[in-house]
């Protein structure tokens, strides 16, 4: 079995007061061993909502996935039960947030939080989890780990308490790793060093991950391959070469344009006119139609279906139907004037 | 630590130097003297009284003898009960209170505590809107209605317990347990609010994250952070009812503090009035030190200077 996590038709709602929002629509992903995956999409895409239905730490009261499986190993993680899936979360899966502001208690130890998740999965003694701890904090870069691990989080910059959220997330070696944004909340320069210690930890340990991120930057540097969502629904996805190098669809052929590059320096960066479509009522056709420049009548009725580019590359677009007009991506979207 | 303390207990001094002195002209602008309700008195034997206290003397002489004698640690004697000293009479009046008073506050935070955390995990369900009713009708209704109710329904209708009086643990319960309603209400109501905050934190989404189960998350993460703001409120509203409260203790006839200190007001007893403010001033000073303290003691993020960190 080559995949280690398996979603297929993912549909994930929230119930509010103003009716059901349909956040995650029929998500198909699939994450191979060891690799890296990135879902690439913009505020209320859906892709922190996937995320965090694979954990299942969505909001039990008030929030539901309506249909589909996700597959770990070949389990349904849907299925199973509460305890079930504690002795998953944090060993098998684990994961990154977005803020290490906020993402610490401040009140503990980093060392006792550390220890935490491995006294409870690999049943440690104190000394071999607090041993376990230090070896952590050296390995994603934590100078001094003997002293900083009775240290509150508080003690730490931002870029340390980011190590430390890795290093928990880390703790039990788990097969898969989902990193939320793990560097939006970094300065820029210290987001670099995150990026380089993810890369070099993936390396060492062989952990798969995903990661989520709106920066196209992040996932060049981190990813093989990436997911574009939108609206709920992954509009694209391929290797990162192809869908950087080869985009098919325009939603990302609006998300490379809206990237600043290098020789740009002098041109206004572009935007992608209007705002996502309202997930209480989600459109029938492509989500994306209302903002499209390409848009035809087709894709405002009916939701397209996925064409094979390549066997790695698949795209949700009626432009890539035989019937449709041919269209080149706009110049901006070109990274690096390939092809 | 030592340093922080030290230094606090400086500035708790100059605290109470300053009550001290603004309660002393405070009462001598109290219309009436001690004697005056006393209506067999001649002007010549109130003459002599006055002159016998020191009461004839300019204002500002009779606030330096009083500061003088206070170092000394002499507090006077009052002017109503046959020259009893003060000091003698709030160490016999003290206790009452006080039981009452820890009582009622350890009663009150428990229930407060139980009702705050239920009412946080089960948000927005019934056991949530009780436990909201029972923290607005607690604060809002004066403790005097409940007592009135326990002693009826209770005391004289069951006759399970004492109506009222001070003799054995007995006649503890329905005191303590009309006193600690405004607690509960209190501390349920705090400790909701700061669950529910410290639940929607990031960091107990990564305690979840981490596989720990619902127990251990909410015990040893969300728990202990939203005890931390209700600590400060605990010690104040602890220090009030300690010190003793009128009109419980009038109701149930508890030989307490709060029943002599306003009977002292009311007949000019002037050295009364002011040893039970310093004994009051003294408490509240003490117990906020406390309170300061243990503050940093659960949160390592304001541990006092020449602490570790």
């Amino acid at each position: 079995m080559k995949n280690i996590l398996e979603l297929n038709n993912v549909n994930v709602s929230f119930h509010t007061f103003a009716g059901e929002v349909k956040a995650v629509r029929g998500v198909n992903l699939h994450l191979e061993k060891g690799e890296s995956l990135a879902i690439v999409g913009e505020s209320g895409s859906g892709k922190s909502v996937t995320s965090k239905s694979i954990m299942r730490l969505l909001p039990e009261k008030t929030s539901e996935i309506k249909e589909g499986e996700i597959l770990f190993e070949g389990r349904d993680l849907t299925k199973l039960s509460n305890r079930e899936m504690e002795k998953i979360r944090g060993s098998e899966i684990s994961m990154i947030f977005q803020d290490p502001m906020t993402s610490l208690n401040p009140t503990m130890t980093v060392g006792k939080q550390i220890m935490e998740g491995l006294r409870k999965h690999q049943n440690l003694s104190k000394n071999e989890a607090k041993e376990r701890a230090i070896n952590l904090l050296k390995l994603v870069g934590i100078p001094n780990p003997e002293l900083r691990i009775n240290e509150y989080p508080h003690q730490f910059s931002g870029g340390m308490r980011q190590r430390v959220v890795i290093a928990i997330a880390l703790a039990c070696n788990p097969k898969v790793l989902i990193a939320d944004e793990p560097t939006t909340a970094l300065d820029v320069t210290i987001q670099a060093q995150i990026l380089d210690l993810m890369r070099d930890l993936q390396q060492k340990t062989g952990t798969a991950i995903i990661l989520i991120t709106h920066d196209l930057g992040v996932v060049a540097n981190l990813s093989q391959r990436v997911a574009v969502m939108y609206g709920g629904t992954i509009v694209e996805t391929g290797t990162t070469d192809e869908v950087f190098y080869n985009p098919k669809h325009p939603y990302t052929w609006g998300l490379l344009s809206s990237m600043p590059k290098l020789n740009s320096a002098d041109k206004e960066l572009m935007a992608i006119p209007g705002t996502p479509p309202n997930l209480l009522n989600p459109p029938k056709g492509c989500p994306f139609a209302a903002r499209c420049p390409y848009a035809m009548q087709v894709c405002v009725d009916n939701m397209p279906d996925v064409t094979d580019v390549t066997s790695t590359h698949k795209t949700a677009c009626w432009l890539l139907d035989e019937r449709a007009p041919q269209v080149e991506p706009p110049e901006a979207a070109l990274v690096g004037g390939a092809r | 630590m030592a340093r922080f303390v030290l230094k606090r207990l400086l500035y708790m001094l100059i605290t109470l130097f300053i009550i001290t002195s603004f309660t002393f002209f405070l009462m001598k602008l109290l219309p009436g003297s001690p004697f005056n309700n006393e209506e067999k008195l001649t002007d010549q034997q109130k003459f002599i009284l006055n002159e016998k206290y020191g009461l004839n003397d300019p204002v500002p002489v009779q606030y330096f003898n009083y500061m003088g004698n206070l170092v000394k640690g002499d507090m006077g004697v009052s002017f109503q009960y046959d020259n009893r000293p003060v000091s003698t009479m709030i160490a016999e009046r003290i206790g009452p209170s006080a039981v009452l008073g820890v009582e009622a506050t350890i009663i009150g935070t428990i229930i407060g505590l139980i009702l705050g955390i239920a009412a946080a995990l089960k948000h927005n369900t019934s056991i949530d809107y009780l436990s909201s009713l029972i923290a607005v009708l607690g604060i809002s209704i004066p403790s005097f209605v409940f007592a009135g109710v326990l002693q009826y329904y209770v005391g004289v209708k069951l006759e399970w317990l004492p109506v009222a009086l001070w003799d054995g643990p007995k006649y503890h319960v329905l005191p303590a347990l009309s006193l600690s309603v405004f607690v509960i209400a209190t501390v349920a109501r705090f400790m909701r609010t700061e669950m529910l905050e410290v639940l929607g934190q990031d960091y107990i989404t990564t305690a979840k994250s981490k596989g720990l189960s619902n127990l251990v998350v909410i015990w040893k993460h969300t728990i202990r952070n939203a005890l931390i703001p209700v600590v400060t409120i605990l010690g104040p509203l602890a220090i009030n009812l300690i010190t003793g409260t009128l009109i419980i203790e009038k109701i149930f006839a508890v030989p307490g503090l709060g029943f002599q200190f306003v009977s002292s007001i009311t007949l000019n007893d002037y050295p009364v009035i002011m040893a039970t403010t310093i004994f009051y001033s003294v408490c509240f000073i003490i117990v906020i030190l406390i309170v300061d303290i243990l503050y940093g003691v659960i949160d390592p993020r304001i541990r006092v200077a020449g602490g570790k960190g």
